[in-house]
């Protein structure tokens, strides 16, 4: 492993991992309302199919169907600080309140679904296999292009390649990545084509569990895609894109194997 | 964790990826629940297509689950190649259905079944993965990754 990737790594555990731990009860709180998007690509999956939620969060993806099959995975950790979380993102003192992940812990409410804690670039599943993936404003926190180009090969290779229809599932399996854009000018960030790519972007806490911490703001890491951006990288992950579009300050491409 | 998803799942280290002894994980002090959930018979037969028999047999057989997992995949007894088929075997296998109670029993195991406390080990490099309130920690030391 080279330098590079291990100072990404460990930039994304300060940046990210540490930030998402510390606000998950707030941040899941205002996650519950599915995109059309994402809530259309579900829907058109034929029951029995199925499919990984790679940074599912709290897992409102999960809700939409009940008759297909999602492993649901996130990294992310408990309100907890960092010091007191091991390697495994599993809390040392092992009180059934902060035994597994916090937002997986939202996630494991939906039936017939599963969650696992996983990394998005050390995926635990077999390649080949899936007939569907969704990555919703996730790779936009890998703080490289390597390592985003790279977790969208991840996420391809786990599908199921061309040529391989199977019974009731149509044909190769496909990808729906989302990832925050450059350009929102309109939204209340303001960002737009001339501005850096790379941000520190604050969130400030307005509920938490012990009412520690309220008011405090965080900032988290995000690369914001300018347009084409991601259809560039599934393209370099070999990878081709299907259909793509912009919804809602965010980049958005269904993807598949090439 | 239900034992469909460990049908699905992998080490997540890099170089076993490749090696046909990381897949399935092996279960180790697994402490099993069952959890009846809805039986959608749809679902399951839809499902049978994509499961890999052999690796569901040997978590079944690895947990003292056996008796529960038919020796061969229903879904296999559906297909009929379309080369050397009869017109009447062709007709046979399409009004051929899986029974509900073939597919309940399935559901029993598949979905209600889980594993909510004990280990997922990889058969290649020995890595074990904890399950801790049915959920599975699959994230490396940064040694391995």
């Amino acid at each position: 492993m080279d330098n590079d990737h291990i100072r990404g790594e460990e930039y994304e555990q300060t940046n990210v991992h540490n930030v998402y731990s510390k606000i998950a009860t707030h941040f899941s709180s205002t996650r519950y309302k599915p995109w059309p998007v994402i809530d259309d690509f579900l829907r058109s999956l034929t029951t029995g199919s199925i499919g990984l939620d790679i940074g599912c969060g709290n897992g409102k993806y999960l809700a939409i169907r009940d008759d297909i099959y999602i492993v649901a995975s996130d990294r992310h950790v408990t309100n907890l600080t960092s010091n007191e979380i091991d390697y495994f993102g599993v809390a040392k003192s092992l009180t059934r309140k902060y035994r597994s992940s916090e937002l997986i812990e939202f996630a494991t409410q939906h039936e017939p679904h599963s969650a696992i804690v996983a990394d998005i670039l050390s995926l635990p599943h077999p390649g080949a296999v899936f007939d569907f993936a969704i990555s919703i404003a996730v790779i936009h926190h890998l703080s490289t292009r390597e390592r985003r180009v790279d977790a969208v090969r991840a996420i391809l290779n786990t599908l199921r390649p061309c040529g391989e229809d199977r019974e009731g599932s149509g044909s190769a399996g496909q990808a729906l990545f989302f990832v925050w854009a450059l350009e929102q000018k309109n939204s209340r960030r303001g960002w737009d084509v001339d501005d850096e790519q790379d941000q520190m972007v604050p969130w400030v806490l307005k509920a938490d569990k012990s009412g520690d911490g309220v008011g405090k703001t965080y900032h988290r890491y995000y690369h914001l895609y300018r347009r084409g951006e991601l259809e560039e990288d599934i393209v370099a992950a070999g990878g081709e894109v299907v259909r793509s579009g912009y919804d809602r300050d965010n980049w958005w491409s269904v993807a598949r194997r090439r | 964790m239900k034992l469909l998803t460990v049908n699905f799942l992998t080490c997540a280290v890099k170089t076993c990826k490749t090696s046909s002894e990381s897949y399935p994980l092996h279960f180790r002090d697994a402490q099993l629940e069952q959890n009846p959930q809805t039986f959608n018979p749809l679902f399951i037969r839809n499902i049978l297509s994509r499961l890999d028999w052999s690796a569901l047999t040997t978590t079944a057989n690895e947990l003292g689950l056996t008796a529960m997992l038919p020796d061969h995949n229903p879904a296999d007894d559906m297909m009929v190649d379309s080369e050397g088929a009869t017109e009447e075997e062709k007709n046979r296998a399409k009004d051929n259905v899986i029974s509900e109670e073939v597919l309940k029993k399935l559901h029993t195991f598949l979905v209600d079944t889980a594993v909510i406390e004990g280990k997922l080990v990889c058969g290649n490099c020995g890595f074990e993965y904890p399950i801790k309130e049915g959920v599975g920690n699959f994230l490396l030391p940064p040694h391995l990754v």
